[in-house]
């Protein structure tokens, strides 16, 4: 089993180091609020209503803190939510992927690699949770979400968002995915009254690396997150359909040269057959 | 051999237009990336390419191994005139479909990569080796026209040995992959309407793209009767016209029993807009079909298995733009509508595909009946 991180958006104060520092791991460029930087459209945004932003994750943003207005016992406030790649157990878009360009790592981390990809994006239509992004405006374009920091997880690191909490809230914490379960179960039985009772990822699509758990002022249904109907991978259908192939396909070939033959058979009997009686007249 | 036949009605200026315009457009498309030429984004990455050129194309190339099915294995040697063109038609839109994917596909430079990186789960790997390997199937089978118009003797021998393996190979690779194009949309868990998303979508392409094949057989010939003249019987026509309400029947069954084992089928009242694709695709390209190919009338009429073989196409075009489009949010709150370059490089290929068309039934052997003795 690999390791997870948990992040409570309970305690999250919407500080964004994560953000930042993510962008600052993996050389993306900052938010720009004076829109001066041209050059970088995909982080130009405008005001969506709320402090939210950008309005959604892209090859240039790999995590993406939400703000939503919310209420708690002392009045309204803003509360928090995260958007990212879930590292699922099962991934879909590692399932989906026709050259094994994403791999789930057993340390956790579903890596992307390069220089296999050819672009198809069929992993972005395989991701239940809408994560995989593209790099539309680039000539050699490649698929970019959140790498979990997989060079420093195997340098024994912290990642970068990890990181950068843990010297403010603590509200992203890492650890074996048992022990971060577990440790979500305490909070949530400590402060009933607080939390909801639901760890985000705990059974989501499979399971997750990414584990959530949220206060009642933003129950998950707030969070954009999709809810799923059972807690079977999302490519339970698909691997089904792609198991039957081989012996459907082996099927098909054998009736097919059964069929010729039979027919073939019958004719030359038939021809057989009227040559005879022509010979008998 | 060449003789001076009618030109191109619809013009080949205008083809030639288009295609240089495509071309044009390609260029542009590789040197400034898919955001200058579509409106593609992070929450609907695919469009127009995959619904018009793979969806619908490889559905539409159906023809080649329906028909050469029914002639070759199941001995139907009515239908033997139309093997041919079916056949060219197949290869050629499985060229377009390769072509397409060539700009679709972000790095097309490593449009190789799944001989070597083999991910043996993945329903798209099917695809790809399948759309490769049926490719070269359909470049065999075609072959004859070429060798006979160059009066290669021991090449045709060659092929002729080997036709019947070659066509029970196009029929086993067609059946593997038309439905694995279904099973790809079946990890789409979330994002697919659940007025489509259902296990059995792989039996639903194949009987779809199988009642299709047929259909596409009849409307080339139509218009191809139009543009170069030859004649196909009426017979011939409507006894493919015939066979369609019977699959498309199965099809239909399929189909609504799904939605009521599955509980859906008051989605077909509820889930408003999706509820207006899902009757449109049934209506135009399955029940009324099924009604006007039905009727001996109508099927004894060149215009009336036109008219039924043009909405059982129209309708197949529908379902999969539903399924891989119209039906299929992968991040909600995202809204996608065709850029007309998107369009216009789709035109410029079928534009090319048309020339080919025309010069191979200028030059070869096409509509010719007869097989050449060897």
């Amino acid at each position: 089993m690999g390791k997870a991180v948990l992040f409570d958006a309970e305690i999250c104060i919407g500080c964004r180091a994560c953000e930042l520092a993510c962008k600052e791991k993996h050389g993306l460029p900052m938010f720009d609020l004076t829109k001066q930087l041209d050059a970088l459209p995909a982080e130009t945004t405008t005001n969506a209503g709320t402090y939210t932003k950008p309005p959604e994750l892209s090859a240039y943003t790999f995590l993406k803190v939400g703000f939503h207005e919310g209420r708690d016992a002392i009045g309204p406030l803003t509360v928090y939510s995260m958007r990212k790649c879930m590292h699922c157990e099962h991934p879909g878009c590692a399932a989906a992927c026709p050259v094994g360009a994403l791999q789930k790592t057993s340390e956790g981390p579903v890596v992307y690699d390069d220089n296999k990809c050819i672009g198809c994006r069929y992993c972005m239509i395989g991701c239940p949770f809408g994560i995989p992004t593209y790099q539309w405006d680039k000539p050699v374009p490649f698929i970019r979400k959140c790498t979990f920091c997989s060079d420093w997880l195997s340098e024994g690191k912290e990642p970068a968002c990890v990181q950068a909490c843990a010297k403010r809230t603590g509200s992203l914490t890492l650890g074996e995915r048992e022990e971060q379960l577990a440790k979500a179960r305490k909070i949530i039985t400590d402060s009933p009254d607080k939390y909801v009772n639901h760890i985000y990822g705990e059974k989501e699509a499979g399971g997750t690396s990414w584990l959530f758990i949220s206060s009642f002022s933003l129950p998950f249904e707030k969070w954009g997150l999709p809810t799923f109907g059972s807690t079977d991978p999302v490519a339970v259908n698909v691997d089904r359909a792609m198991v039957a192939i081989p012996p459907v396909l082996i099927g098909v070939a054998a009736v097919m040269a059964g069929v010729y033959w039979v027919i073939q058979r019958r004719e030359k009997i038939r021809q057989e057959n009227t040559a005879k009686k022509e010979v008998t007249k | 051999m060449i003789e001076r036949k009618r030109s191109f009605p619809i013009g080949t200026s205008i083809l030639s237009f288009l295609a240089i315009l495509g071309l044009v457009l390609v260029v542009i498309r590789f040197i400034n990336g898919l955001g200058a030429v579509s409106n593609l984004s992070d929450g609907r990455p695919w469009g127009f390419w995959i619904s018009f050129d793979l969806y619908s194309g490889v559905a539409l190339a159906a023809g080649g191994f329906t028909m050469a099915g029914a002639v070759y294995i199941f001995n139907l040697k009515k239908y033997h005139s139309v093997v041919r063109p079916a056949v060219l038609t197949a290869f050629l839109g499985y060229t377009l479909v390769i072509l397409a994917l060539l700009v679709d596909i972000g790095a097309p430079w490593y449009i190789w990569h799944p001989l070597v990186y083999r991910n043996i789960h993945s329903p798209l790997f099917e695809v790809a080796l399948a759309v490769m390997t049926y490719h070269i199937v359909l470049a065999l089978e075609l072959s004859p026209a070429v060798f006979e118009r160059l009066n290669w003797h021991i090449p045709l021998r060659a092929i002729r040995a080997i036709q019947i393996p070659l066509v029970i190979a196009g029929i086993t690779i067609s059946v593997g992959h038309q439905s694995s194009l279904g099973t790809m949309l079946l990890m789409a868990t979330q994002a697919l309407h659940p007025l489509w998303y259902t296990p059995i979508l792989p039996i639903l392409f194949l009987s779809s793209a199988v009642a299709v094949g047929p259909a596409v057989v009849i409307l080339e010939s139509t218009l191809s009767t139009k543009v170069f003249g030859d004649k196909l019987e009426l017979n011939v026509l409507s006894g493919l016209g015939k066979a369609i309400p019977y699959i498309l029947g199965i099809y239909l069954l399929l189909k609504l029993v799904d939605l009521i084992v599955r509980g859906n089928l008051g989605l077909i009242f509820s889930a408003y807009p999706q509820n207006l694709l899902w009757l449109g695709e049934i209506v135009i390209g399955v029940v009324l079909p099924i009604i006007l190919l039905s009727i001996p009338s109508v099927r004894q009429n060149r215009r009336g298995v036109f008219l039924g073989a043009l909405l059982v196409v129209l309708g197949l075009m529908l379902n999969r733009f539903n399924v891989s489009m119209l039906a299929l949010a992968i991040r909600p709150g995202y809204a996608y509508f065709p850029h007309w370059m998107e369009v216009a490089i789709s035109a410029g290929l079928v534009a090319w595909a048309l020339l080919v068309i025309w010069l191979a039934h200028r030059f070869l052997p096409i509509a010719s009946d007869k097989e050449v003795a060897v």
